[in-house]
């Protein structure tokens, strides 16, 4: 494994005495997509402004290329920022804004001139070159954002919650250009946000930060599929959770009961008879039958459905189970079920495979 | 159609009885010829205009412009750091008021207690001698230096306010993204800060500038019998001297060089926005 591009080895800041981070560790390597995921306040913002040099550290180092860069002011690291306000000069059009960088370094107006106009074109902005900032569009704004901030070819770019002002389709489109854009370049992106569902579809990988502290660092399928702990199961997608205690132990299953039906899962996570534990389901993991559709019910747990949301190309509904609890489903139309028709208070048998919940250890 | 509202309506009366009716009668008045019994008479004539075209009158002119000139640049130098301060005060409200306070009282009344500072036994000279910075008390009542001061210190509000109101506008982040593309401090200043407050600069500068040419009784307190600027020269050929027509060619000659220093503002005001 080559030597990580941006190392940060436990790093503190506190504000007075609100401490936001609490001894983060983590290591970026070149050329990958990082995504840093997390609530506001969780301290994700503070730690981009500590690699951009905005702010320092407490404790702990912040080393870029194996140097320690604690002290170095932003101005010479080489490390640009996408800011979530955009932060365009006003006074200055589109092409000096990208060029701003360029200007300060003296270059010559041929070699601007002709770097400007490539970086407006990775951002298909090269027509909009001599339009003042405040007659674009918000979409068109980030553009030239991004453009500004790739033109000197840094190292890392760092994207503070640069989408979160764009509308829903925006978004998307912009979320999927951010990742071609990554490829191209080749370059290390470092993104901030707090939308899980940007993090899971553009990120190598994500780091899922709350409190001031690492909760999981993983690619997106880990993060979202083997969550480890009941913050980032909650936080990460939608989730069906199960308070439940170890009843057995079963050769290298644990058996526990859901709405007093017995029901076995394998024990990944070593817990003995007695252990408390969280049982993770997420909705589109769950089936739900109508009584008449199945014979066997077999590990089914019986409910009743009390809320239907068709949404085109899932169904959601909400499935009463017998002790009170309500649980979310999602059916997908397929082969197996290409109506799904349910009706309200319809009595149904919901069950998932069996490996796909996740154990997790109790938290109060 | 639709009908525009009545207090639109009121506006433009007042505008017109009370700014464009005016200055229509003072432009005509300029045409007229001097009459000691009722102080204009017909026939129309040039000849207000011509006898200004003097030596004299020139230098008044161009004593005024530079006095207006020193008196802008200085409010300016003041003030835009000043407004810097302000705008990232805690305090903000506090100050704004203590620049605001003093104008409850007449601006008159004020140039006078200038003279309790600025007189041959006044405080400044009390403070100077007491510091040892000076070994004789100097004369500054009477002289340019005394006009000045008591021109910035009237029109100071007038230079502060715009700057102000232009610099909390501004978006600090800014700084940051500048600081971020490789910018240092002077760079901050100069290609981000400066650019982006210079349409208070302008604004102030016209508000300061327009006044200074005409506030008469400041050079007449505190500028003695010597100091003539075009302000206290118009008041004295309608007062003094009671030559309405030549009076009223004098205003019209000053309102002439402000229209054109207004539409040369307007102009790099424009520059500066696209």
């Amino acid at each position: 494994m080559p030597n990580p591009l941006i190392e940060i080895q436990a790093v503190s800041k506190s504000y007075g005495q609100n401490e936001i981070l609490n001894g983060i560790s983590l290591a970026i390597h070149a050329g990958e997509f990082l995504t840093l995921l997390g609530p506001s306040g969780c301290g994700k913002t503070t730690l981009l402004r500590m690699i951009s040099g905005f702010d320092e550290p407490d404790n702990g180092n912040i080393l870029i290329n194996g140097k320690c860069v604690n002290h170095l002011p932003p101005q010479k690291r080489d490390v640009h920022t996408v800011f979530q306000s955009y932060a365009l000069f006003p006074h200055l059009s589109v092409f000096e804004n990208v060029a701003f960088s360029l200007r300060l370094k003296h270059l010559d107006s041929q070699e601007i001139q002709s770097r400007v106009i490539d970086a407006l074109k990775l951002v298909h902005l090269e027509r909009y070159q001599h339009r003042n900032t405040s007659e674009l569009s918000g979409g068109q704004q980030q553009r030239v954002a991004i453009a500004r901030a790739i033109i000197n070819r840094p190292q890392v770019l760092l994207l503070d919650e640069p989408l979160s002002s764009l509308d829903y389709r925006l978004r998307k489109s912009m979320q999927y250009e951010l990742k071609q854009l990554q490829k191209t370049l080749n370059m290390t992106f470092i993104f901030v946000t707090h939308d899980q569902e940007e993090a899971l579809s553009m990120s190598d990988r994500i780091v899922v930060l709350n409190d001031g502290v690492i909760e999981q660092i993983g690619t997106p399928r880990q993060v979202y599929e083997t969550p480890s702990n009941l913050h980032v199961a909650k936080f990460i997608g939608e989730a069906n959770i199960f308070d439940l205690k170890v009843k057995n132990i079963v050769d290298e299953f644990v058996e526990v009961s859901i709405e007093s039906i017995p029901l076995q899962y394998k024990n990944k996570a070593h817990f003995k008879q007695g252990d408390k534990l969280h049982l993770i389901i997420r909705p589109e993991d769950i089936r739900v039958w109508g009584q008449s559709e199945i014979a066997d019910n077999e590990n089914m747990i019986p409910g009743s459905i009390v809320d239907i949301v068709y949404k085109g190309s899932t169904v959601d509904l909400k499935v009463e189970l017998p002790s009170g609890k309500i649980i979310n489903a999602s059916e997908f139309f397929d082969e197996d079920d290409d109506k799904l028709e349910y009706t309200l208070n319809e009595a149904v048998w919901v069950h998932w495979l069996q490996g796909w919940e996740v154990l997790l250890p109790y938290e109060n | 159609m639709k009908t525009k509202p009545f207090s639109l309506y009121v506006i433009y009366g007042c505008l017109l009885i009370f700014g464009f009716v005016p200055f229509l009668l003072v432009a005509v008045t300029s045409f007229l010829s001097n009459d000691p019994n009722n102080l204009v008479t017909l026939p129309f004539t040039f000849d207000n205009y011509i006898e200004l075209f003097t030596p004299l009158f020139g230098k008044v002119f161009l004593r005024s412009v530079l006095i207006s000139l020193i008196t802008t640049i200085g409010c300016l130098v003041i003030a835009y750091p000043f407004s810097y301060f302000l705008v990232r005060s805690k305090h903000q409200s506090i100050l704004l008021l203590l620049i605001i306070i003093p104008f409850w009282t007449s601006s008159l009344i004020r140039t006078y207690s200038l003279i309790a500072i600025l007189k041959f036994k006044g405080l400044l000279n009390l403070f100077l001698l007491k510091l040892h910075i000076i070994d004789q008390p100097l004369s500054l009542l009477y002289t340019n230096f005394a006009v000045i001061s008591g021109l910035i210190y009237n029109l100071f509000p007038f230079m502060v306010l715009p700057i102000f109101t232009n610099m909390e506008r501004f978006d600090f982040r800014l700084f940051e993204a500048a600081k971020d593309l490789g910018a240092g401090k002077l760079d901050l200043f100069f290609k981000i800060f400066l650019p982006n407050t210079a349409r208070g600069i302008i604004s102030g500068c016209v508000l300061v500038f327009l006044p200074a040419m005409t506030l008469f009784y400041i050079p007449n307190v505190l500028g003695g019998a010597r100091s003539i600027l075009i302000g206290n020269m118009i008041q004295s050929q309608f007062l003094v001297i009671e030559n309405w027509p030549q009076g009223a060619a004098t205003s019209m000659i000053l309102t002439a060089l402000l229209l054109v220093l207004l539409f040369i503002f307007k102009r790099k005001g424009n520059e500066g926005r696209s």
